[in-house]
């Protein structure tokens, strides 16, 4: 095992116990969402639309009713109608009612795959079979696929009661016009020795986690439903199931399973009301599982972008204006992440004059969910591809150049006050350090290639307990699914505190009726917000320790102190006579709760401010093969301000984690729709995400500069890591290359294309070759 | 007339008899009929071997394979790879390097790298690759995964299981 990071002031921070949930895990005796199984419980499937855009004329369920097994159907016609206004769920804004036709169309099908009606049966293959007995008359309608075809005057319309404001009362494709601005552009370009202009298009990609969505519901006679399923977070599939049923929010209960994998994709419902819906119709629990192809056709994935960037800057690598166009896909509804993009994609540099213009457009493709740093490595494949370019212009090394313009300090962000205490020009310092950057690169069609990453981090709501068990061990409860080991940090945290080791706390993620209400894990929240709220119900559990003891010893509560698992008296002037009282342990404590007023529960709740942003910096080498444009990643470093690492291979794992998801959206990974809207890579097999051989061993440099807005100094470090590599592929490709890439992927066919443009002679191929 | 079949094979060294329909998949048979959910389903196309499980020795993708193909053959799940509560090196090792974080694919790494250690105990990085290039994993970027197998390879060479208490 490598180090620890704990620099001496902690016991426990900084160290690399085995995770609390470990053995479970590599026994197969976990129980994720699709483990489950209930007496009596019976199975359901979803109908998805064929057509990626058209009316529903009619929905005939007769004939799959009467087929033997089949228990009930359910269609939007059973589900009330929703309130059509916009509400915080997590890292994006939800619609209820955008969000219940999601969970079943009504009278227009808007992507391939949306669902359309749900069948509970006595086994999955009987509920499969009913599907294909449900008669949908449909009115086809001609698709709209991209953001150019969507924005276009006269494109088909897909909400007839989509408006936004500069288009008044007209209908449009475009949900949003997000502006931001700052200085006097065109003083800025006038100041600049020279602009560069890009366009570029990044494809639809899907967060790809291994575990598909599932929900067991069980819906009671009393009218009380509970919900088990694998989710971010179970208070939001609580309040947003609630509001799609039109049901309390306190009728229902949410117990989250072990989760296979989120990245984002599972903050938000699809299953989840159906299970209920089809429980409450047949008496009897249901279950749901997607399959992958219904995983990648009706949930996720995040937004493909066009963005165009122009930039100025001095010969001596000063950039002193830019201006930004940037459309995302918003899936089928309105609510991409382009508004976190416009506000990610200039923010690791000080550019006085800037205009960042971005728009939010519905095309018939699936709903967007959020995924690590939403709209963030897009934007970034970007301004940072862009920024290579002005390096090599200005003849300057592209780290000097980030450092010369790198925010840190009392910089402005696009957005808000000047930064805090931030780590960006540490990230670039820790690459130029590192024995990647230090060691040459040798070789034919090969380059090197790095670029640098923002994301804002959220706070958001936790609660935690913290109780000290009869035997002086303790638990420490949270509402955070554990979604990259997570719990052990929170041990970890708890152990601290209390001086023990971290082998005696057990954590444990509670149900929506155990712990107070909690927001999702994402925004790389957890370890920051429910750390905190763990800390400080720690720290209420130690209050409560010295009260007792104090009680015990007949002294006052602030002469007793707490540390190395044990209380003493301290050694001060009121108490200076103290002979005779020996530190006790908490062990020995434990056993006299019981006469000292009763068992300890340590309490905390935040709406946790403070947030510290992170930054992250990727170095990468490329090797393209001349022949196929095949881009093979040699050596990959990636460096992250990461505020305190509690547990350092777990910081790590994120840390590479990130930067494999990044490569594949790099290289690889892309939805495939035909000409008819019709998705062609439903599997995972032509959906390509990076395997054990597509990889180097991911080096990673872990940057601690204390976030001062955080008790243990923690920033958070889930998500910031995704955002660097495409573009750090890019530029690494041109060096290898010579080729500017401007779309992701840079697939084998597409870099290839690019490739033999440079070849006289060789271009008739190329098209050959397509 | 019966839809269901009867299927007598071996699971984890024990003989096991079992009722399934032909159309059901031996992932489908191991989850639901036989209760053993420690191999997971990820895509039912072999495409992410989630669902990895020893057959006669070799890895196999148990969506792949139809639950009355198991008649006859000897199964090894996850749930039969510790020896009671010792801890296979695999599993051990994979604790120790944090080569998991959501944990759905790692049954079935474990699986593919049994496979893998039983027929070359002493292999290379490059062949833990490839081994192992048929199970995805989405969190972390195999780096950590990679590490486990080398170091559960050395340990079982040398004998030394390392049981670093949790």
């Amino acid at each position: 095992m490598e180090g620890t990071t704990s620099n001496g002031k902690f016991k426990v921070i900084g160290t690399r116990p085995i995770r609390h949930d470990g053995v479970d895990k590599v026994i197969g005796r976990a129980k994720y969402g699709a483990d489950y199984a209930f007496p009596g419980m019976l199975h359901g499937k979803v109908l998805r639309s064929p057509h990626a855009h058209a009316k529903i004329k009619s929905i005939n369920t007769a004939k799959a009713l009467k087929l033997p097994g089949v228990k009930a159907v359910v269609t939007a016609a059973d589900l009330p109608e929703a309130a059509n206004r916009l509400e915080q769920a997590g890292e994006m804004a939800i619609n209820p009612h955008h969000l219940s036709l999601n969970i079943l169309a009504r009278d227009k099908v808007l992507y391939d795959g949306h669902a359309i009606a749900a069948v509970a049966a006595t086994s999955p293959h009987i509920a499969e079979e009913a599907l294909k007995l449900i008669e949908v008359e449909y009115e086809v309608l001609p698709p709209v696929m991209t953001v150019d075809a969507a924005m276009k005057p006269g494109a088909p319309i897909l909400l007839p009661d989509l408006r936004n404001r500069e288009e008044g009362d007209k209908p449009t494709n475009v949900a949003q016009h997000y502006q931001f601005k700052r200085g006097d552009l065109e003083a800025g370009f006038k100041a600049a020795d020279f602009v560069i202009e890009r366009e570029f298009n990044t494809a639809m990609v899907h967060q790809g986690y291994i575990e598909p969505h599932n929900a067991v519901g069980i819906y009671n006679a009393d009218g009380q439903a509970t919900i088990y399923c694998s989710t971010q977070g179970a208070f939001e599939v609580r309040s947003l199931s609630a509001q799609v049923l039109g049901v309390a929010v306190g009728k229902i209960k949410v117990v989250p399973a072990e989760i296979g994998g989120g990245f984002g994709g599972k903050t938000t419902i699809y299953l989840e009301p159906l299970s209920v819906l089809l429980s409450k119709k047949t008496g009897h629990p249901v279950k749901l599982v997607m399959t992958r192809s219904e995983v990648l056709r009706a949930s996720g994935p995040t937004s493909g972008s066009q963005i165009k960037v122009k930039m100025g800057a001095t010969h001596d690598g000063k950039i002193v204006a830019a201006e930004v166009w940037m459309a995302y896909e918003a899936g089928a509804f309105p609510g991409s992440p382009v508004g976190a993009g416009a506000m990610c994609i200039l923010a690791p540099y000080t550019i006085e004059n800037l205009q960042i213009d971005a728009y939010d457009v519905v095309v018939n493709r699936p709903k967007t969910a959020a995924y690590r740093a939403p709209g963030a490595s897009n934007a970034a494949m970007a301004s940072e591809t862009v920024i290579d370019e002005i390096a090599e212009k200005c003849g300057m090394d592209p780290l000097e150049l980030r450092i010369k313009n790198g925010v840190h300090e009392g910089s402005p962000q696009v957005v808000g006050p000047p930064f805090k205490r931030i780590g960006f020009i540490e990230t670039c310092e820790a690459i130029r350090h590192s024995d990647h950057y230090n060691s040459k690169l040798t070789g034919a069609h090969r380059g090197r290639g790095v670029a640098s990453g923002f994301w804002f981090n959220a706070g958001m709501q936790s609660s935690a307990t913290v109780n000290i068990h009869t035997d002086g061990t303790a638990s420490v409860v949270t509402g955070s699914p554990d979604i990259g080991g997570s719990r052990a940090s929170m041990a970890m945290i708890t152990a601290e505190v209390l001086g023990l080791p971290v082998t005696d706390v057990r954590p444990v993620v509670a149900d929506t009726d155990s712990i107070g209400h909690t927001d999702v894990t994402g925004g790389s929240r957890v370890t920051f917000a429910t750390g905190m709220a763990v800390y400080e119900a720690a720290q209420d559990a130690a209050r409560q320790l010295r009260e007792r003891a104090a009680k015990v010893w007949e002294v006052k509560p602030e002469d007793v102190q707490l540390g190395d698992g044990a209380v003493s008296v301290k050694d001060t002037a009121s108490f200076e006579k103290g002979e005779g009282k020996p530190p006790m342990t908490i062990k020995e404590l434990a056993t006299k709760l019981a006469r000292t007023g009763g068992p300890i529960s340590g309490r905390a709740s935040v709406n946790a401010r403070g947030v510290g942003p992170a930054f992250a910096t990727t170095l990468i080498d490329v090797e393209v093969d001349p022949d196929t444009g095949k881009v093979q990643v040699l050596r990959c470093t990636v460096a992250q301000d990461v505020g305190k690492a509690i547990h350092p291979s777990y910081v790590e794992g994120q840390m590479q984690g990130g930067t494999a998801q990044g490569i594949g959206w790099g290289l690889n990974e892309e939805y495939f729709y035909d000409d008819k809207g019709v998705l062609r890579n439903t599997g995972l097999l032509d959906y390509r995400m990076p395997t054990c051989l597509d990889l180097p061993l991911i080096e990673t440099a872990i940057v601690e500069v204390p976030n001062p807005g955080h008790p243990l100094g923690v920033r958070g470090v889930g998500e910031v890591s995704i955002v660097p590599p495409p573009a750090a592929l890019a530029n690494a490709i041109y060096r290898a290359t010579g080729v500017r890439m401007t779309e992701t992927p840079m697939s084998p066919p597409r870099l290839l294309k690019e490739m033999l443009k440079k070849r006289p002679g060789e271009e008739s191929q190329s098209a050959a070759a397509d | 007339m019966a839809k269901k079949t009867l299927v007598e094979t071996n699971i984890n060294g024990e003989a096991v008899e079992f009722l399934c329909e032909p159309r059901q998949s031996l992932l489908e048979c191991l989850r639901d009929v036989l209760e053993l959910t420690g191999s997971k389903e990820g895509c039912l196309t072999g495409d992410c071997g989630a669902c990895s499980v020893l057959l006669d020795g070799r890895a196999v993708c148990s969506c792949l394979m139809l639950g009355v193909e198991a008649r006859g053959k000897n199964i090894r799940t996850v749930e039969g790879l510790a020896n009671g509560t010792t801890l296979h090196p695999l599993q051990q090792k994979f604790l120790e390097h944090a080569s998991l974080q959501c944990g759905i694919c790692t049954p079935g790494f474990l699986m593919s790298a049994t496979a893998l250690l039983e027929r070359n105990p002493n292999p290379t990085e490059a062949e833990v690759r490839y081994a192992l290039a048929g199970n995805l994993c989405r969190c972390t970027g195999y780096d950590k995964i990679v590490r486990a197998v080398l170091d559960a390879a050395k340990s079982m060479k040398s004998g030394v299981s390392t049981s670093r208490a949790a």
